[in-house]
């Protein structure tokens, strides 16, 4: 196999062997992303210099006998809403195309601090808004396995990268699905940790009761490796969770006898395509056969997710990104007064759906709205909540399909805003409960990948390790990587 | 129809947003069709459902108040567009 499709973890026991340098490995990225980086335009900014300079460091280090990280020159790529020291963030938005960021996010930090090498920051919508990767200010990401089709989004240039080989994993950030559904589109394991997991201090910011970041990989152990490198408590995030981070490597264990898994029967109905339900349908029976105990089950308020998400995610959008005025970061238009500065400023810096999003949750929020949407949004979203609460008394993992569909075809749903929030279906609810949700490779539909979704209770994540892994290492043959 | 033209224009002041004439034809048409979709809502009963906010069962989160070091001031300003003798500059307010 190519070395640029190894698995995280395969490199990095490589590099501890000494087969490889780090600065080899590296070089071996940058070829490949030079090869394909034209066809699948995963990334805003590369980092070559930079990257080959840590590399060297590694190198060094490893030469000196010291204690290097598990990921201690491994190649990685970040999508462009996390803070990078001295390299430019732009959430693929006109707005902050030139940001510089003063400090790195706490999971750059942690990363960094594991021997991770930046290569590059990844394409996204903008500001993690949609489903495509469609709505960034640059350019469209392609998916490797079909090149006219969209990578899934919004951290679709972290799914394309990883699956494209240009990168051995990722990070992404996931508000309704960003980094479950491009994971999905584009055949690569994707974890959304529970909300407070991880630590959101330095990713911009969109929806904050809803966003968290996490893992983009070529397989379930890399996922855990990775978590493992940024999970934990931040003081500068006050939502992250102050509990012991457990080891989730030892989490992999190839054991599902006697599990309760829960079908929940809503994410098999209407607006399912009937191929991709096939695919998982035949996932839920090899459960079965691992021995997991399965059963079809309900989460009534399902259908409501989804309305009441594209309430409150743009509602707290609209207050977040209040913030883009043009004073203290970022683009600005003169004006003739300071109103006219800011409305000049964003009408032009930011593009049609964020300027969608940004009037949806202010009317949302306005005078005379508020009860009727923001605040029955928030009801709903408890009313959400305790389906997931009970389903859990009775279950240990729930699992469904990661997207409704397959990847779409670029420009199929750029005109209709409600057909692209439909392709979330399946993973807001996970986002509006908190819960940390998995999806992983199952199989394939129409050549393309399909996406197995796995769902747990707060901070369980151990049980979403042991479901993935159980069930990758007995399908081995769904890792299978596109031709480009 | 929910949310007439007129409407459009007022949030979009609220928002601090310049909108073309045909931003503001689509939006009253898009924002429509999706409140139409939340409308599904009203299907729901919740009274005397407590609204989430926030899934995590947390209030205020505090800390000692000790000076630490915080953001430089040049690092702080230097991804501003414009600044002057240590401060961001704007236009003239008052």
């Amino acid at each position: 196999m190519e070395l640029f499709y190894l698995s995280a973890h395969e490199a990095a026991r490589l590099l501890q062997n000494k087969e490889i340098s780090a600065v080899e490995l590296t070089r071996e990225i940058l070829k490949r992303i030079e090869q394909v980086e034209d066809k699948v335009k995963a990334f805003v900014t590369l980092t070559p210099e930079k990257a080959l300079e840590q590399a060297k460091a590694v190198d060094e280090a490893r030469a000196r006998g010291e204690n290097l990280g598990p990921l201690a020159g491994v190649p990685m790529a970040l999508k462009d809403n996390l803070c990078t020291e001295g390299i430019r963030t732009t959430c693929s938005s006109k707005m902050l195309e030139n940001w510089i960021p003063p400090y790195d996010a706490f999971v750059v930090r942690k990363l960094r601090e594991a021997g991770a090498i930046l290569v590059g920051k990844c394409n996204m919508d903008e500001f993690a808004m949609g489903s495509s990767t469609e709505n960034s200010r640059f350019f469209p990401t392609r998916n490797p396995w079909d090149l006219d089709r969209v990578p899934g989004g919004s951290s679709g240039g972290s799914a394309a990268a990883v699956a494209a080989g240009e990168a051995f994993f990722a990070l992404g950030s996931d508000t309704g699905g960003s980094i479950r559904q491009p994971a999905s589109f584009c055949g690569v394991v994707g974890l959304k940790p529970t909300y407070g997991r991880v630590s959101r201090y330095g990713l911009v910011a969109f929806a904050s009761s809803l966003d968290q970041i996490g893992p983009l990989t070529r397989d379930v152990t890399d996922c855990a490796l990775v978590l493992q490198a940024i999970a934990g408590h931040d003081p500068l995030d006050s939502t992250s969770a102050d509990l012991p981070v457990p080891d989730y490597l030892a989490a992999l264990r190839q054991d599902i006898k006697g599990l309760k898994i829960g079908v929940p029967k809503e994410y098999f109905g209407p607006g399912m395509d009937r191929e991709v339900v096939s695919v998982v349908r035949q996932a839920i029976d090899r459960l079965s056969d691992l021995g997991a105990f399965c059963e079809e089950t309900s989460l009534p308020h399902t259908e409501y997710a989804l309305p009441a998400y594209y309430l409150v995610a743009p509602a707290e959008a609209s207050s977040n990104l209040a913030r883009y005025d043009g004073v203290a970061y970022g683009f600005r238009l003169p004006g003739k007064d300071v109103v006219d500065m800011y409305m000049k400023t964003r009408r032009e810096g930011f593009g049609a759906e964020v300027k969608r999003r940004i009037m949806l949750g202010t009317y949302a929020l306005s005078a005379g709205y508020y009860d009727a949407y923001y605040l029955k949004a928030l009801k709903v979203r408890t009313l959400i909540r305790r389906d997931f609460d009970q389903a859990f008394e009775k279950y240990d993992v729930l699992v469904t399909p990661t997207s409704p569909t397959v990847a779409f075809r670029l420009g199929e749903r750029v005109g209709d805003p409600l057909a692209m929030y439909m392709s979330d279906l399946c993973t807001i609810p996970v986002n509006m409960a908190g819960l940390p949700a998995i999806s992983i490779p199952c199989g394939f539909a129409q050549g393309l990948p399909v996406g197995l979704q796995i769902i747990a209770k707060p901070f369980a994540e151990e049980i979403l390790f042991r479901v993935a892994y159980t069930f990758e290492q007995a399908t081995g043959n769904f890792r299978r990587w596109p031709e480009i | 129809m929910p949310l007439s033209r007129e409407e459009v224009e007022h949030v979009a002041l609220l928002a601090r947003l310049y909108l073309s004439e045909e931003e503001k034809e689509a939006y009253t048409k898009q924002l429509n069709a999706i409140l139409e979709y939340m409308e599904k809502l009203n299907a729901l009963n919740t009274e005397g459902v407590e609204p989430t906010a926030h899934v995590l069962p947390l209030r205020n989160v505090f800390r000692e108040d000790v000076v630490k070091p915080g953001l430089p001031r040049e690092k702080a300003l230097k991804g501003a567009p414009a600044t002057r003798e240590g401060q961001f500059e704007v236009p003239r307010v008052v």
